[in-house]
């Protein structure tokens, strides 16, 4: 059967968009939740795209021992720098609670902006900032070469400018408190009648968590890159020993944010595959309400207290250890039953295989082969041989920035008919999918292996490990395979946009209220005179 | 369960290729533990723990994923509401089990984990300093050497952790060891040093441009060779006027 036919044979596009001329100076100034949600989706793919030529580079630099790129290993730190803080600060985080949080936020709960535009705009404002400040990287004369965790002394040492690095997340942090504020206020205050707390998309919960933790931990991170650009260039000595100072200060304020962040991006995340799979399985969400306070705020309860499992080698106290190897082995427990939500929404389910739902179920195999490979992390007796190795970059991919990144794209792909008013091309959604999802199982499943046979991460060169080579051009393989996935990606985005087959308000036939309320794409406004939603309305209520 | 242990063992076997280190011959050393030992069975165990985890929930996951397919454009999804007791049973049974299974993997944590911090009594001691970008060393009768690590055969040996400008991280990947050297403090490992050889010493935590340039090379040698060699180069004692 044809892909539209299990679809709804009876959506079709209602008004002819109103052509508009193309203004700059209103995208710029734009309050409108649903533009600036199109500023921030810009920003994060771009970082998203430069980081990943950076892999690439890294990538084929390793296929061979010795110089293969560049002769320089400060040139390829740089690239690594870049790459890991550009993919982090610049592409996850903005692209789940910057863009798909200003896009869904005020449409699925029925409102017609956020609370506070101009903070908004302020918010995206700032983030840019940000990405073009990290882009600077590449034109001035000594670039950061501190990796995106910038421990001290090296980074006070370094002749490489650390504050190009300190100052990026000074403002992504600014733009992320402002979004927070934002964002719990909008969800509070702005949910349409009938919206109530028991009935809100599992996105609105997710991001919610997500914020809260922003707003908690976002400061100490604050704190702990000003006092580093304060030992630098103004001569303190919070974290020098030979003034008193440790360094050790340093590593726990920064795992104490950086351990929380992979929450704020697993949390949006894991919401948008719940919207997909109920949408595309037509289900209601299994065990809803224990999923969201089990689930979701076991992680939001949990996650600050798990940072130290990153510093088992570093010269912290045993007590500390004991605690944090129990926390974080606990910590399974609300994930898992994530995950278990996530499956119960299949079961019984009517799933169609769209392009969305393709990396939705790809996102359930990534995410359980992510969250498996931590449990050897979170033991401490084998973390000492593991971390640091290529096993921890293999791990982290899997379960953050692939995981997330299907997520990420498969959100984008859900969204696209909402935002556009276009349907993309499914033949190539799909090519674009296995591309990807082939790719970086080759990639990251021998970068775990590497570690395992003992090569250390945040190697230019491995003279010390000739034995792997050959693994390593394996992986350098599997990324090839990734970056043309990814080409494919944007090539049915863009041709969708301007090409794609004109579609209805809800192509997808969901219940949710962006989709059942709001043409395609939505005016400013949203819903004009606000909605009115019957008693028994709700989001997942299929199947009655 | 026996047969639950045998699947689990074609599920180990057919990771093996993938996940087994190349076999290293090590003599227990004084009767200390073999930690390299210790780790590589913890690690197996381990494995099959994973192993049979991901192959349940990935069964599970495509048996949901092909079983549910949607077969007519209006079909709808049909999942029974829970009762009151299903709802709150499929929290905590997962729980008490994810919990099960995590205090047993804590219990066995710390069984290896004590064995890797308590140095064995009668341990050979030697200094490791590192540096951007190398390891200095020194031994007890004062002599020294950079990148290269001596030590007798069959002998526990500690190693006194410290850094002379930014963090490293001493690694010892035959070994299954490594510890952060950090500037300002005083930190340790220790290592079973078994039969003579060579094995690859490396520094593994991020210090600057020549990063993964910095390593070396552990040294076994046989009791005898080992003793010449430290008398050798141990330094001349000071001369008094
Ligand atoms: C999609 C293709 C990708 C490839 C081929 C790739 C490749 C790599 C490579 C080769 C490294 C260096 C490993 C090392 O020597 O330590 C690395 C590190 C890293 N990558 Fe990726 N990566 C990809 C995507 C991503 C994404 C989407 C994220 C998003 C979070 C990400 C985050 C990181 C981080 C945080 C690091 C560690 C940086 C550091 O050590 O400071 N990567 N990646
Ligand atoms: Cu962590
Ligand atoms: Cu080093």
């Amino acid at each position: 059967m044809s892909t539209q036919a299990l679809l709804e044979p009876s959506d079709t596009a209602e008004v002819a968009a109103v052509k508009q001329r193309f203004s700059l100076k209103e995208w710029i100034f734009t309050t409108d939740h649903k533009r600036v949600a199109v500023l921030y989706m810009i920003g994060a793919f771009a970082a998203f795209f430069v980081a990943g030529l950076m892999a690439m580079l890294m990538r084929t630099e390793l296929a061979s021992l010795g110089p293969t790129v560049t002769a320089d290993p400060s040139t390829y730190n740089t690239w690594l720098y870049f790459h890991g803080a550009a993919m982090i600060l610049g592409y996850q985080i903005p692209a789940l609670t910057g863009f798909f949080a200003n896009y869904y936020v005020p449409l699925m709960i029925g409102a017609k902006d956020v609370a506070f535009p101009r903070v908004n705009a302020l918010s995206v404002w700032l983030f840019w900032m940000g990405i073009i400040l990290a882009l600077l990287t590449f034109v001035i004369p000594d670039p950061p070469d501190i990796m995106w965790t910038g421990y001290p002394p090296y980074s006070i040492l370094t002749g490489g400018n650390t504050a190009f690095y300190t100052f990026t997340v000074l403002l992504m942090g600014f733009s992320s408190i402002a979004g927070g504020v934002n964002f719990l206020t909008t969800i509070i205050y702005m949910r349409a009648p009938g919206v109530t707390w028991g009935k809100m998309n599992m996105f609105i919960w997710c991001t919610l968590a997500a914020f809260i933790i922003q707003i908690i931990f976002v400061p100490v991170l604050g704190s702990a890159v000003t006092m580093l650009t304060f030992d630098k260039y103004l001569g303190t000595s919070f974290f020098n020993p030979a003034a008193g100072g440790s360094p050790l200060i340093y590593e726990n304020l920064f795992w104490f944010y950086s351990h929380p962040a992979v929450y704020v991006i697993f949390l949006p995340a894991i919401g948008l595959i719940y919207e997909i799979i109920a949408t595309f399985a037509r289900n209601r969400i299994f065990n809803y309400k224990k999923i969201v306070y089990y689930g979701v705020m076991g992680v939001v309860g949990l996650g600050g207290i798990v940072w130290a499992h990153h510093l088992y080698v570093a010269g912290i106290p045993n007590w500390m250890i004991l605690i944090h190897v129990f926390m974080t082995l606990i910590i399974s427990v609300p994930v898992g039953l994530l995950m278990i939500g996530l499956l119960g929404t299949l079961y019984k389910g009517s799933i169609h295989y769209a392009t969305p739902m393709l990396y939705a179920a790809g996102f359930l195999f990534l995410f359980l082969i992510g969250g498996l490979t931590g449990i050897p992390n979170a033991m401490s007796s084998i973390y000492i041989h593991l971390t640091d190795t290529y096993w921890m970059p293999g791990h982290f991919h899997y379960v953050m920035a692939i995981s997330m990144t299907t997520a990420i794209i498969g959100g984008t792909y859900y969204v696209f008919p909402k935002m556009t008013g276009r349907m993309y091309n499914e033949t190539l959604g799909r090519i674009g999918f296995i591309l990807f999802f082939v790719g970086v199982n080759i990639t990251f499943m021998f970068t775990m292996i590497m570690g395992v046979k003992g090569m250390p991460r945040r190697y230019y060169d491995y003279q010390q490990f000739p034995e792997i080579e050959w693994m390593q051009q394996i992986a350098t393989v599997g990324s090839y395979i990734i970056f043309l996935g990814a080409l494919v990606v944007l090539i049915s985005w863009l041709h969708g946009a301007f090409y794609g087959r004109k579609v209805g308000r809800n192509p997808w036939g969901s219940r949710s209220l962006e989709w059942t309320h709001a043409p395609s794409p939505p005016p400013p406004g949203n819903y004009g005179d606000g909605v009115k939603l019957p008693d028994d309305w709700n989001p997942y209520g299929y199947g009655k | 369960m026996n047969k639950l242990k045998s699947w689990s063992k074609i599920a180990l076997s057919a990771a093996t290729p993938l996940l087994a280190f190349p076999g290293l011959a090590m003599a227990e050393g004084a009767g200390a533990p073999d930690l390299r030992a210790g780790w590589d069975e913890l690690w197996h165990e381990l494995m099959i723990d994973i192993w049979v985890i991901g192959i349940i929930f990935a069964l599970i996951t495509l048996y949901l994923l092909i079983k549910y397919r949607r077969r007519r454009h209006d079909e709808e999804g049909s999942a029974p509401r829970l009762s009151k007791l299903a709802s709150f049973g499929w929290v905590f049974v997962p729980a008490f089990l994810f919990m099960a299974d995590d205090i047993f993997l804590a219990a066995k944590n710390f069984e290896l984990w004590n064995k890797m911090r308590e140095v064995p009594e009668g341990a050979y001691e030697i200094k490791v300093e590192g540096f951007m970008w190398g390891f200095d060393i020194t031994h007890p009768g004062g002599a020294t050497a950079t990148n290269e690590l001596r030590v007798p055969e069959g002998t526990p040996v500690k190693a006194s952790l410290s850094s002379r400008d930014v963090v490293h991280s001493f690694f010892l990947p035959d070994y299954r060891v490594k510890w952060d050297m950090v500037p300002g403090m005083n930190t340790y490992l220790w290592f079973n040093s078994g039969a003579p050889g060579e094995h690859v010493m490396t520094c593994a935590e991020y210090c600057g441009t020549m990063h993964s340039g910095m390593y070396g090379k552990v040294i076994v040698m046989p009791k005898a060779e080992f003793d010449k060699w430290v008398k050798e180069n141990a330094p001349a004692p000071e001369k008094h006027s």
